[in-house]
């Protein structure tokens, strides 16, 4: 899904702003995105974990899911027919994480929709975007009007100073919670602000008009606590706090049980819930969910010093030849001054303290299986 | 005491038939924030455009590679315990290894610091 040398390179709202900064831009699923800005991967990363980062996640899709009937239960419903979650609980104005899945029950992508009150916001991967839409309208459009919200930006404000920042600008930012949701104004514009994020660190995601996300984002700037933090913090910050990348550690070959998702879904649609099943490969998620997969997601903490890199296989011991999985994230965790990883596993040997090999340049490094996150997360609940 | 470059961004200190090894300051700025590095084990005989040691930042691993043939005489262990040196003195506390040169004929194919300026500009 990433461009190639022939494919012009899409440019968010905030292209000229991070040319600007001094960003090196690189391509990142069709986009030319900041990795980085002049403070370096490093201190953005310990920046956005004692103060605030301002990263820009415009490239990721917005998409507004409109019931026919003017009745977001009848949206929320039509929903449930493409993930494993309950979307029917899902109150106005709250957030929740969910997987589109395959007819294998694997993850298409992974999404994060909102109950707005009268219809529900979704936002999806950059790179799977124009797929997700197509699948929406799809198998929605008897019930849905499916709108791409292509002409807003998308901000996200990381980080303990997130909401001392963002109340300059929003006076109703102080009192969400974790994962509340819902149109906001800030700095005077439309806005659509949400508790969340992707760093494992209490902030908002704020999504607004593009003709005005320059504005926002220099006056979020302006704040001395808050730096502009590129992809590369963006992952190493994602990593330490456990999150899945799609397309690396969840994709069209893994199940949400094999991802260790099972916390995001809710009982009314395991086998003998109020609607049980009834989305894509459905049976292969209900019979893992009442008896396991066979392999499982798990955080891995090399002993040494070396990181242990995506692609790395895994072994059960120093000498055996047939690997029993593999790293599907790794590098070094700032905050923790030590290399992180996570990889697929065994379930059996998914148990944390087992202690594991990784093949890195011919060498069998030890690393043990560990709780995730790695750094306790600080979400306002 | 001679001091050459390579096209990898390799500086190399020549000082009789010894020659210190370590990685520019351009190839630090492009590489980022330096958290591990791993060097060869002394005695080790290199030959010429063989990894020879490695460079991770946050983001990527990258290999150094022998920019000569000749056998590892010492490694820099105080970079091995911290490779933010690298970032700090590329050019100076961070070299990374000292080989024994094999043929001298190898120099012959290196820049000077003028061509390696003129190559990175």
């Amino acid at each position: 899904m990433l461009a190639t040398s022939d494919t012009p390179l899409k440019r968010t709202p905030l292209h000229a702003l991070h040319v600007s900064l001094g960003a090196k831009m690189v391509p990142f699923a069709g986009y030319d995105m900041p990795v980085q800005y002049p403070a370096g991967v490093l201190k953005e990363h310990l920046h956005t974990r004692q103060k605030a980062g301002l990263f820009d996640v415009s490239h990721m899709g917005q998409v507004a899911l409109r019931p026919k009937s003017g009745q977001v239960e009848d949206a929320a419903l039509a929903l449930e027919r493409l993930v494993p979650q309950d979307m029917l609980a899902l109150a106005p104005f709250r957030q929740r994480y969910a997987q589109f899945t395959n007819a294998a029950g694997c993850i298409l992508d992974d999404l994060m929709v909102a109950n707005f009150g009268d219809h529900l916001f979704a936002v999806v991967n950059a790179a799977c975007k124009e797929a997700d839409e197509a699948h929406l309208r799809a198998h929605l459009s008897d019930s849905c009007q499916v709108d791409s919200l292509a002409d807003r930006a998308l901000l996200a404000l990381q980080g303990p100073r997130a909401e001392a920042v963002l109340a300059q600008f929003c006076a109703e930012a102080p009192a969400m919670r974790f994962m509340d949701a819902g149109p906001h104004e800030v700095a005077g514009l439309g806005c659509f602000v949400s508790r969340s994020g992707y760093t494992g660190e209490d902030g908002f995601e704020i999504s607004v008009p593009a003709a005005q996300a320059e504005q926002l984002a220099t006056a979020l700037l302006s704040d001395p606590d808050v730096l502009p933090i590129g992809l590369g913090a963006r992952d190493s910050l994602r990593l330490e706090a456990g999150l899945c990348l799609y397309g690396h550690d969840i994709d069209t070959t893994t199940t949400p049980v094999e991802g260790a998702l099972e916390w995001s879904m809710q009982k009314s649609r395991h086998s003998g819930g109020a609607r049980a099943g009834g989305y894509p490969g459905a049976e292969t998620v209900l019979s893992q969910l009442a008896s396991g997969a066979a392999r499982r997601r798990v955080g891995l903490k090399p002993e040494g010093r070396a990181p242990v890199r995506e692609g790395a296989p895994l072994f059960a011991d120093q000498t055996s030849s047939e690997p029993i999985g593999a790293v599907t994230s790794g590098g070094f965790g700032p905050s923790l001054n030590a290399p992180v990883a996570m990889g697929y596993v065994p379930t059996a040997l998914a148990i944390n303290g087992t202690r594991l090999f990784a093949e890195v340049r011919g060498q069998r490094l030890p690393l043990r299986v560990a709780a995730t996150p790695f750094v306790p997360n600080t979400y306002k609940r | 005491m001679t001091t050459l470059f390579t096209t990898d961004h390799e500086w190399l200190r020549i000082e009789g038939d010894v020659a210190t090894i370590g990685i520019t300051d351009y190839a630090q700025s492009q590489l980022g924030d330096v958290v591990f590095v791993e060097l060869p084990k002394v005695g080790r005989t290199l030959k010429k455009a063989e990894a020879a040691a490695v460079v991770e930042s946050v983001k990527a691993a990258s290999d150094v590679y022998a920019p000569i043939s000749g056998e590892v005489l010492e490694v820099n262990e105080e970079l091995a315990a911290e490779p933010a040196l690298v970032n700090s003195d590329a050019s100076g506390k961070a070299w990374f290894f000292k080989i024994k040169i094999a043929d001298k004929s190898e120099l012959g194919g290196l820049m000077d610091e003028a061509a390696y300026k003129a190559h990175t500009a």
